[in-house]
């Protein structure tokens, strides 16, 4: 296919020799609040009062459905971490030992990754046989109550997560720096990275009209194989399962700056739904950032539990449902924004009724390209999704 | 049995029938000694080994008995010497009366005889076995005499006498009487006796041993000095812990409830001849003139003579007895006087324990005298926790009867059911279920009364009466109670120090990730968390009473006077921490000091803390 080099949403920014991944004012605001935490703590201590930090809440209590932005959004409630509480002093010194460490990185313009960080504030407590941290889990999760806790992304603590997911497509990205035509990837694809912020990459240009995105890495080659993307010219992204949060973010930007829409090819499973979910209203986890990161209009495409009948799939693709499916999607069932939502309640009932779930590879069993040649074109055509 | 004369006989040659006349030749008495001598084990020689600690056992015994009536504090010295590989020659010497030339033979020469048996007084010593019975088993074994040096006062002459016990006649046989003079230098306070017996034996340390009821016998015993030479000549010492006497037991007469029918036809034979109910007020506790005329009307319905209070009791034959017997039963007497009972005493239990045992809580319990078959009785318990005891084995039971140590057949005793029927899990401590709890605990059970009713002659463990059985459980749980309260209070006790620790640890780092952060000066921080710390840990160092509250300088537990914690042998904090203050646990030591100096202190350590830091 021929290059199409003309019109395309330009918004590259003018390059400076040396970046950070972060604005440099996006970075000001950073340490600041990474002071501002130190600062309390000293003010408090020297005050003779007990030191303290608000973190918000990341549970399910402390969630809300916003209705009319359609995404999951973080409450007010808050916990207190204290330096004076048996269960909360080693957290509390974690935090400030990560904060250290962040604005240490920001400092010198450079990042880490979760495990780097791990390493970096990684020492023995002096007089003691106790370590800062016994494992990178142990970091990780302070981490995020920091970010969540300074109202930072971890992004802007310079502080990125594994790659994972992959992309290719009619688009060509600027990452930092480098351009990079999604269109010739090879059999590998683009792996998305983990920091996808505007200061990193920018989208150079795009012919595509839509992006599919399918849950995992076994699916995306097929899709590829048979450059799928090339003929329905759109984006194709995997996500190994539970995207990430480069991906979503990814996902997010080429939803809202390209305008591009998002169908998603999910198992048929309380998983798959889960997965579906997360995309289009956020994450419990990551509800704080769900502004940049949910995409209300994505769609479900697939696989369907009336697809077992409508494909005339053979008996062998059936999976059982076990009892944990069961209650999972009774739940997702539950969840507000699907409770409304007949389509949906008569997807999960199907599916109950069905009592198997199925793959996306099951359409193999069909024919090696059934998916890429059949399935998702007739779908796209009768513009069949759920919502 | 007559010869069965119809009886077939068949070729049996080799059998001569008995006759009558025959067998009546054979038929003779058989002396107590004799028996004795064949069924030693029953007297505690069964082994070498026992048998030695039986014989110092009984000397010992004796010797405080004596000492205790004439009111001397006994200083008792035990030496053990080896003659030969499994010979011994044991010499018991005390500062007792002494006994007088007259009674030695009798004393050491014939069993069954002794003051002890015939009254219904509170003694170490019962039947009159003991001692001859080891001079008789050392004749055995040796054929060495036993040897007795008696002196019974300043101005008398000491009589040394050197005996054999014919134990065909169960009387003694005087081998030589030679009398020192005066002056002699063998009684440092003018009276005493040595035994010397020489027998076969073996000397092992370590459960059951000399050493062990020797020990057990000061514990009971704070009263009494004793020292102890062991065959390998190592001398042990156990001080007296205190200088006042156990009161004298009194002697009472029998309870008419702890009678029985056949002991009651027996004494009515004895007795002088008398009237029903004199017979009844005098040789009876708790027998008036009025509970005697109630006894004899109930009697006198119960049989087809009459029977009046003045009934002459040589008229009284089986039937009437019976009568009277069952009368006893069905009416009710106030139960036996219990000023007969001379218990230990929680205070001396508590002097004795903590003088031979290294623990760190001391409790003690004296239970209210009481009854059973109608001979009065008293429990004590005192139990030891913590400290140098061993924490991985199961609790020590000490057990004693009238202060002398039982040192056998644990599993058989009352005292041993009681212990392990005890829910000692409610108290803190682990039971694996059906036997006795584990940790580092010393249980102490003694038994008090004008009879202990012992499952056997060689006095080894107290028969299981659901009376006896009780009152040790009331005392046990009385002790387990405050033993809960303390290891509850000494477990919060040590979570606060964890709590300090914890926070102690943290602040260092805290302080140098602020420095770097916005350049406060981590010195000062660190000194100003470090106050706050301490202010917010300061709990640590105070008392808390059983249900949490904070309390002045001394809390219930302490104020009571049965109960004895000794802080510097407190092991709270020592298991398994690896915290800075290992070297120095603020919260077992501090509660003694007061708050001020416990603040100095641990200000103290924060500066010589900082200077560590910095080099």
């Amino acid at each position: 296919m021929a290059k199409k080099k003309a019109k395309s949403t330009t918004r590259k920014k003018k390059t400076t020799a040396k970046r950070g991944p972060v604005s440099k004012k996006r970075d000001a605001q950073t340490v600041a609040a990474i002071e501002a935490l130190a600062d309390s703590v000293a003010k408090d201590g020297l005050k003779g009062r007990d030191p303290s930090m608000d973190i918000p809440l990341r549970t399910v209590s402390n969630m809300n459905w916003n209705k009319r932005k359609r995404i999951l959004e973080m409450g007010d409630a808050t916990q207190t971490r204290e330096l004076f509480n048996v269960g909360q002093a080693r957290k509390f010194m974690q935090s400030l030992l990560l904060a250290k460490g962040c604005k240490d990185l920001i400092k010198a313009e450079k990042t880490l990754s979760l495990r780097g960080m791990y390493y970096m504030s990684l020492h023995t407590i002096e007089g003691t046989k106790e370590k800062t941290f016994n494992d990178q889990s142990e970091s990780d999760t302070v981490l995020e109550d920091l970010e969540v806790g300074l109202g930072g992304l971890r992004e802007e603590l310079h502080v990125f997560a594994k790659k994972r997911g992959t992309m290719v497509g009619n688009i060509t990205i600027v990452d930092n720096g480098d351009e990079i035509n999604c269109r010739r990837m090879g059999t590998g694809g683009y792996a998305i990275p983990s920091i996808c912020e505007p200061s990193v990459m920018q989208f150079k240009e795009c012919d595509a009209k839509f992006v599919l995105h399918v849950e995992k890495d076994t699916v995306w080659s097929r899709f590829n194989e048979d450059r799928f993307w090339e003929k329905h010219n759109c984006i194709l992204t995997e996500g190994s399962g539970q995207p990430p949060r480069g991906v979503r973010r990814l996902l997010h930007r080429l939803n809202k700056e390209l305008g591009l829409p998002v169908y998603c090819l999910l198992d048929c499973d309380p998983w798959g739904h889960y997965i579906y979910s997360v995309i289009k209203q956020g994450s419990i986890n990551l509800a704080f950032e769900s502004e940049r990161m949910a995409i209300p209009d994505a769609k479900f495409m697939g696989i369907r539990a009336e697809d077992y009948d409508r494909c005339d799939l053979s008996a062998d693709v059936r999976i059982a449902l076990n009892d944990r499916d069961v209650t999972r999607a009774r739940q997702i069932a539950d969840y507000p924004w699907f409770k409304d939502k007949r389509p949906w309640q008569k997807e999960i009932k199907k599916l109950l009724t069905n009592g198997f779930k199925m793959e996306v590879e099951s359409l193999i069993t069909k024919d090696i390209s059934y998916v890429t040649e059949t399935y998702v074109p007739e779908r796209l055509k009768a513009k069949d999704f759920l919502d | 049995m007559p010869p069965a004369a119809s009886a077939p006989r068949k070729k049996s040659k080799s059998r001569t029938a008995a006759t009558a006349e025959s067998m009546a030749a054979m038929q003779r008495e058989i002396s107590v000694s004799e028996f004795f001598a064949k069924n030693r084990h029953l007297l505690g020689f069964d082994n070498p080994r026992k048998a030695v600690l039986t014989t110092v056992k009984e000397a010992v015994d004796n010797a405080l008995d004596a000492c205790e009536e004439a009111g001397i504090l006994p200083t008792i010295a035990v030496t053990m010497l080896q003659t030969d590989e499994t010979r011994f020659k044991l010499t018991i010497q005390d500062n007792g009366p002494g006994i007088v030339r007259k009674q030695i033979e009798n004393i050491f020469g014939k069993l069954l005889y002794g003051s002890k048996f015939h009254r219904m007084k509170m003694s170490r010593g019962q039947q009159g076995i003991g001692i001859s019975a080891a001079g008789m088993y050392g004749l055995m074994t040796t054929g060495k005499p036993v040897k007795i040096v008696s002196k019974t006062g300043k101005r008398k002459p000491s009589h040394e006498v050197v005996l054999k016990i014919d134990t065909s006649k169960n009387r003694a046989e005087v081998v030589s009487d030679t009398e020192h003079p005066e002056d002699d230098k063998f009684f440092a306070d003018g009276h005493g006796t040595i035994v010397t017996i020489e027998l076969e034996g073996k000397y092992q340390k370590g459960r059951q041993s000399i050493d062990e009821y020797l020990e057990q016998t000061a514990i009971a015993n704070p009263h009494a000095e004793i020292s102890w030479t062991s065959p390998t000549n190592e001398t042990v010492v156990f001080p007296r812990a205190m200088n006042e006497l156990p009161a004298e037991a009194k002697e009472i007469k029998p309870h008419p409830k702890g009678i029985e029918l056949g002991t009651l036809i027996q004494m009515l034979e004895r007795t002088e001849p008398t009237s029903v109910s004199s017979f009844l007020q005098n040789e009876f506790s708790r027998v008036g003139q009025r509970k005697a005329s109630e006894l004899v009307k109930l009697a006198d319905k119960k049989t087809s003579t009459t029977i009046t209070p003045r009934t002459r009791i040589s008229t009284m034959g089986h039937a009437e007895a019976e009568a009277l017997y069952k009368a006893i039963q069905e009416t009710s007497i106030m139960a036996p006087p219990t000023d007969c009972l001379v218990p230990i005493g929680s205070r001396a239990l508590l002097a004795g324990l903590l003088k031979e045992v290294q623990a760190e809580f001391f409790a003690a319990s004296t239970r209210p005298p009481a009854v059973y078959r109608g001979n009065p009785f008293q429990m004590e318990v005192a139990i030891a926790y913590g400290g140098n005891l061993a924490r991985e084995d199961t609790a020590r039971i000490l057990r004693f009867a009238n202060r002398v140590p039982l040192l056998y057949q644990q599993s058989a005793c009352s005292s041993f059911k009681a212990v392990l029927e005890t829910g000692w899990k409610n108290y803190g401590l682990s039971q694996p279920k059906g036997s006795l709890p584990t940790g580092p605990l010393v249980v102490m059970v003694h038994m008090a009364s004008v009879w202990v009713p012992f499952t056997s002659e060689s006095k080894e463990a107290i028969a299981d009466y659901d009376e006896i059985r009780k009152e040790l459980r009331l005392a046990l749980q009385e002790c387990g109670r405050k033993l809960g309260t303390y290891l509850r209070r000494r477990q919060k006790m040590k979570k606060e120090a964890e709590r300090r620790s914890v926070f102690e640890r943290y602040i260092g780092e805290i302080s140098t990730a602020c420095h770097n952060i916005t350049g406060t000066d981590a010195r000062q921080l660190y000194v100003a968390l470090q106050k706050i710390a301490t202010r917010k840990t300061e709990e640590a160092d105070q008392k808390l009473d059983q249900d949490g509250k904070v309390v002045g300088k001394q809390d219930a537990l302490e104020k009571d006077d049965d109960v004895i914690i000794l802080h510097d042998r407190s092991t709270a904090g020592d298991e398994g921490s690896d915290s800075l203050f290992d070297e120095d646990m603020p919260a077992r030591k501090l509660p003694r000091r007061g708050s001020k100096a416990a603040k100095r202190t641990v200000k103290k350590k924060s500066t010589r803390k900082k200077t560590s830091r910095k080099s």
